[in-house]
């Protein structure tokens, strides 16, 4: 067991956590933050994604210890005052999922592409979602949201 | 995943100091944490080297490019160093994984790995790479020993690799379309006195074909190579690709990375 110290949406949390303690269980089950999705916990389908210092990464591959000291925004922590994040919003308006499942991760991971990149093409948003793994949408609308919420932000 | 102690080093000789026949040293953690999650291995300790500053960063000299082990992808492909120094480096680097996974794998622990598909290794071949650890130089040519078998002994940790900046060359691969593995990449390097094709995917291991380096030595135009055929018996067969056509993308990469230099 050790302590972490951890900035988590705008707040401070210290917790114990067991050495082998991942992110996304971390998150999920001690935090009782469940945006944050964990759905092939293997790395590869993307739903877990959240952002470590301002980089998306995956928290089903990130260890709760390992990330001490550092600032954490999920899903939940894009919401200003009630209102949805512009992200959030563009998802809504144009139907950037059916059943869900991969929203939370897929958002985190436009919404860090959009820090890096404010005016992405078409390929450049396909190519950076490479590791959100959608299985309704056929990546469509999911496209053309990220390129209506970068109008936005 | 089984318990284990995580431990943070400050520093590399900590960090050796730590370690055990039955430790592991964790940088980014891309593959060892899915392989722990896996069950495919397992370790009593974890020492996390991502905390050593003097691991992380990108240094040029006249004659080559010295990146620290825990430099992640994501920094190396937007290194303004690498891009005007050997551009095909930070190409490669930008073609790992995903963001994420080039947000926090690191290219120590891709050449420690040694995966028969990883992208780094072939770069290590084909630009003369040494490889510094906390106890000697190596150079890439005797690093590789085998399928995720390196030179490094228990506790030996890599610290830096420095590559030879190449006349010119380029990183081409046919990656695998779901997890962007090389199914093979070819790795063309032109240097003053000759030519290194390192080639990854192919085989259990990275390797330099002397057939392609020979040929492209003698003549750098992918004409010179364009109507070779590889030997297909010691190559991966498996459900993404045969041996057969391993080999037939082995020279058409080669193709492509010439034309490309």
């Amino acid at each position: 067991m050790r302590k972490v110290t951890l900035e988590i949406n705008g707040k401070k949390v210290e917790k114990e956590v067991q050495d082998n303690t991942l992110l996304s269980t971390f998150l999920r089950d001690h935090l009782n933050l469940t945006g944050t999705h964990i759905g092939c916990d293997t790395s590869q389908c993307g739903a877990c994604v959240v952002h470590v210092n301002g980089n998306s990464l995956k928290s089903c591959t990130a260890l709760a210890a390992d990330i001490d000291g550092s600032k954490v925004t999920t899903i939940e922590g894009l919401a200003t005052n009630g209102k949805m994040h512009p992200m959030q919003e563009a998802f809504k308006k144009l139907h950037g999922l059916q059943c869900g499942f991969c929203t939370p991760g897929m958002v985190m991971s436009a919404v860090d592409l959009l820090q890096k990149n404010k005016k992405p093409s078409d390929t450049e948003i396909r190519d950076w979602l490479e590791g959100n793994i959608c299985r309704c949408t056929g990546y469509q609308n999911i496209v053309a949201a990220v390129k209506e919420a970068a109008t936005k932000m | 995943m089984k318990d284990f102690n995580y431990h943070s080093a400050k520093d590399s000789k900590e960090a050796s100091k730590l370690s055990s026949s039955n430790s592991a040293f964790l940088a980014g953690g891309m593959t060892t944490i899915p392989s722990m999650k896996l069950g495919l291995a397992s370790y009593k300790d974890l020492i996390d080297i991502k905390n050593i500053k003097k691991l992380s960063g990108i240094k040029v000299s006249g004659k080559s490019v010295t990146i620290g082990a825990t430099t992640k992808h994501v920094e190396v492909a937007n290194s303004k160093d690498v891009k005007k120094t050997i551009p095909s480096l930070a190409n490669l680097a930008e073609g790992i994984g995903d963001p994420q996974v080039r947000n926090r794998g690191t290219i120590g622990g891709s050449v420690a790995n040694n995966d028969p598909s990883a992208d780094y290794p072939s770069a290590c071949i084909a630009l003369n790479a040494t490889i510094h650890t906390n106890d000697r130089k190596i150079e890439a040519s005797k690093f590789f020993k085998g399928m995720f078998e390196t030179a490094l002994k228990k506790g030996e940790l890599i610290e830096a690799i420095e590559f030879q900046i190449p006349e010119k060359s380029s990183y081409q691969k046919h990656p695998n379309p779901a997890s962007r593995y090389a199914v093979v990449g070819v790795y063309v390097a032109k240097h003053k006195k000759d030519v290194n094709v390192a080639v990854t995917g192919a085989k259990p291991c990275v390797y330099n074909d002397k057939d392609l380096s020979k040929a492209l030595s003698n003549s750098f135009s992918s004409l010179s190579i364009q109507n070779m055929e590889l030997d297909s018996s010691d190559m991966n067969s498996d459900i993404h690709a045969s041996a057969e056509y391993r080999a037939s993308l082995v020279v058409t990469q080669a193709k492509k990375a010439v034309d490309a230099c």
